[in-house]
């Protein structure tokens, strides 16, 4: 059993629950497997999507995961909630909470932004990204994909590069690798890594090219091309140089290393299309198991 | 007017030594004798044999939301919040809507502190017009009108030729020139320290050298000028050192910190109650640490409380959508003597002097902040012995953003007299 009402960060999960997730998600894989991908777990249970970012994969993601469990899904988007016309979060939670739904996964731009529904809830709440700080499912989803070529993640070397510093997918990859044994290795440019990335228990790689060889993933996260305008890399072709997963980049990878992205793609700037594309990649994989891991997130938080 | 006696407390005043059972007799708002054993004929007696009698606290550094937000606090309510936390003056920042940059508005808070006859309030003008960081106010007409230092507080002065200015034009009065040090560019939205904390939280990160390199910027304007800086709310390690090394230059210099500060770091943070939201940011422990040496070793002058009401509507935000501040008149002392006094950290007589002692000198308030014959009696009575713990009810200011709500504490206010008359007295539990 998950301890928490809740799933608002991988920071909060001991290595047992990770695992306990990661083997209720492979029962759901094979249930996708079959003709009528359907089971009645959730049958009579209201999951609320709450979205106040744009998100394309992983609200689909999320409704897929919940109606695949027989649930009764509301989705609830920025555009067409109250929330342009200026009502608070708080007045949402107290809104939701009077419509008695069981579950609610949020979406929403500012850190602790899930934790403060959370608090605020009887129903269960899925922190589908709140800002830089985590997006813990995100993470779980990808480490499914990396057990799916590796027993055990126990010493894997795993190189995340890119802005780490505005990212919650990072972060939620820290955690959740580190709590499983693997060696984490950040690499991006000094201006987006955050403060004290260390003690989060991950090694700082200075040089890409370096680092490269030894990874068994490398995890290429995207640029966010607003972070050029305010001031933080100089120029969209200068990243692509020092930091971009190239063709020729990818020529001094391990044989059997896995390329992962948490999606949207920037071909050609952090990723080439060539890689993003080539058969060590396992980005489509990535998506397709987000379901699995949803349903198993929503399966175990619904009471199992 | 009839006489006072303050009978058998521990009576308190740093300078001179004193710290032993006194009776201090006050008449006409006066403390005209302070000695073993004084006979009380006719006069009122007030039986202090349990209680610590120190000077009355004196806040550099408080928001009182008036003009402009009588829902969070008014010059009435935080006066009223002062007394309850035995402070007698209170310094309230000009930060007003509108602002305090002008003798009008200093006029109506010097009314207001009248009307309401609870703690002295002398409020700080703005260093612009508007607080916009473009043209000095009339600081003279605001001296002549009550004003007792100058600052933009919540906003740093961005243009150092107009800080120079102030420095140089504030020396006409002699007022100390306070200065809010955090440079709007490097801090941006920061909400969080930068550092672990600050990184694991997500939260958009202040770096401690936005703090740091205005306070360096300003010291050098100060030595460069002669002019009187007073450092507000210092929270870095790094600050202190400049402070520190800034008084051994002899730059005319002084500095605060705030109770927050000395008793909570950053990692109160990651449970995202905005309560713990404060400008600047809470540190890390190695800053606390720093604040705390230079508390000891001369460097900070003052502990201020950054008094900062705000209705539960903007605090029961996001984190970085609410506003930054917490109330502190009503908690200073319980804090810092659960916190730092009886944990041996600080002496009583070390905190006395930074919350009354000091702010006295730093306003040049001549008869204020000590316990001593021909001083005003601005007097604080403090019971030291009992546990209690603090609810929401116990404020009497208008606002509860307290992130000490539910805490334990030992130090609770039971008398406040200023200028000879009793403004707070606690209700005896019957």
């Amino acid at each position: 059993m998950i301890r928490g009402k809740n799933l608002l960060a991988l920071k909060d999960l001991s290595r047992r629950e990770i695992w306990e997730i990661i083997d209720q998600a492979r029962t759901f894989r094979e249930v996708l497997d079959r003709p009528i991908p359907i089971v009645p777990a959730l049958r009579g249970k209201t999951i609320l999507l709450l979205f106040f970012e744009p998100s394309t994969r992983t609200q689909i993601s999320f409704n897929i995961a919940a109606k695949r469990l027989s649930a009764d899904v509301v989705t609830f988007s920025a555009s067409s909630s109250s929330v342009l016309k200026g009502e608070t979060l708080l007045d949402t939670a107290r809104n939701i909470e009077v419509m008695r739904v069981d579950g609610v996964v949020l979406r929403h731009s500012a850190p602790g932004s899930a934790q403060f529904l959370a608090d605020r809830l009887t129903a269960f709440v899925v922190n589908a990204g709140d800002g830089c700080h985590e997006h813990p499912t995100q993470g779980l989803l990808d480490i499914y994909t990396m057990l799916e070529h590796h027993e055990s993640l126990e010493d894997k070397v795993v190189l995340i590069v890119g802005d780490i510093k505005h990212s919650r997918v990072a972060r939620s990859n820290i955690w959740g690798l580190t709590k499983l044994g693997a060696e984490v290795v950040v690499c991006g440019p000094p201006t987006l890594l955050p403060a004290e990335v260390e003690k989060m228990g991950v090694r700082v790689a200075s040089n890409i090219d370096e680092a490269l060889p030894d990874a068994d993933v490398v995890y290429v996260l995207r640029i966010q091309k607003e972070r050029q305008t305010s001031g933080l890399f100089p120029s969209v072709q200068e990243y692509r140089e020092l930091y971009g997963l190239t063709k020729a980049r990818a020529r001094r990878l391990k044989k059997k290393v896995l390329l992962m992205h948490p999606g949207p793609i920037n071909r050609g700037v952090e990723i080439d299309p060539e890689v993003a594309d080539g058969p060590r990649s396992v980005i489509l994989d990535q998506a397709k198991n987000g379901v699995a891991v949803r349903m198993s997130v929503l399966y175990l938080l619904a009471g199992g | 007017m009839s006489s006072l006696i303050i009978r058998g407390g521990r009576v308190i005043d740093p300078p001179s030594g004193l710290d032993g059972k006194k009776d201090i007799e006050i008449r006409e708002g006066k403390i005209v004798a302070i000695s073993n054993r004084i006979r009380s004929t006719g006069a009122r007696v007030i039986d202090a044999r349990d209680y610590l009698v120190v000077p009355g606290f004196i806040d550099l550094h408080c928001h009182l939301r008036d003009p402009g937000r009588p829902d969070e606090e008014t010059i009435e309510s935080g006066a009223r919040a002062a007394v309850h936390g035995g402070f007698t003056t209170i310094c309230c920042m000009p930060n007003t809507e509108p602002p305090i940059d002008n003798e009008g508005v200093v006029q109506y808070v010097i009314e207001e502190a009248k009307k309401a006859r609870l703690a002295n309030v002398l409020p700080v003008g703005a260093i612009t017009v508007g607080r916009k960081g473009e043209q000095l106010t009339e600081i003279g007409r605001m001296v002549r009108a009550g004003i007792v230092a100058i600052s933009d507080d919540g906003d740093t002065v961005r243009n150092p030729q107009l800080l120079r200015s102030a420095l140089e034009y504030a020396q006409i009065f002699n007022i100390p020139v306070m200065e809010h040090c955090l440079d709007t560019d490097l801090h941006r939205d920061g909400v969080i320290n930068e550092d672990y904390y600050g990184t694991i939280s997500g939260l958009s990160p202040s770096p401690a050298v936005a703090e740091e390199s205005i306070i360096a910027r300003d010291l050098l304007l100060a030595r460069f000028t002669g002019g009187r800086l007073h450092i507000l709310h210092l929270t870095t390690e790094t600050g202190v050192k400049l402070v520190s090394w800034a008084k051994a230059e002899k730059i005319r210099v002084t500095a605060e910190t705030c109770p927050h500060y000395l008793v909570l770091t950053d990692k109160e943070c990651l449970s995202y109650d905005t309560n713990f939201k404060v400008t600047p940011p809470l540190r890390s422990e190695r800053d606390r640490k720093a604040l705390i040496r230079g508390i000891k070793d001369g460097t900070i002058d003052a502990i201020a409380t950054d008094h900062a009401p705000h209705a539960s509507f903007e605090k029961e935000l996001e984190f970085d959508q609410a506003a930054s501040g917490m109330i502190g008149l009503e908690t200073c002392f319980p804090l810092l003597y659960t916190r730092l006094v009886r944990t041996g950290i600080l002496s009583l007589k070390k905190i006395i002097t930074l919350l009354s002692t000091n702010p006295a000198k730093i306003l040049g308030l001549k008869t204020k902040g000590r316990i001593a014959v021909g001083f005003d009696a601005d007097i604080t009575l403090i019971e030291t012995k009992t546990r209690w713990r603090l609810t929401p009810d116990f404020f009497f200011s208008r606002s509860k953003n307290s992130p000490f709500i539910g805490e334990r504490f030992i130090g609770r206010v039971v008398t406040t007299i200023v200028g000879g008359v009793i403004r707070f007295q606690e209700e005896r539990p019957k």
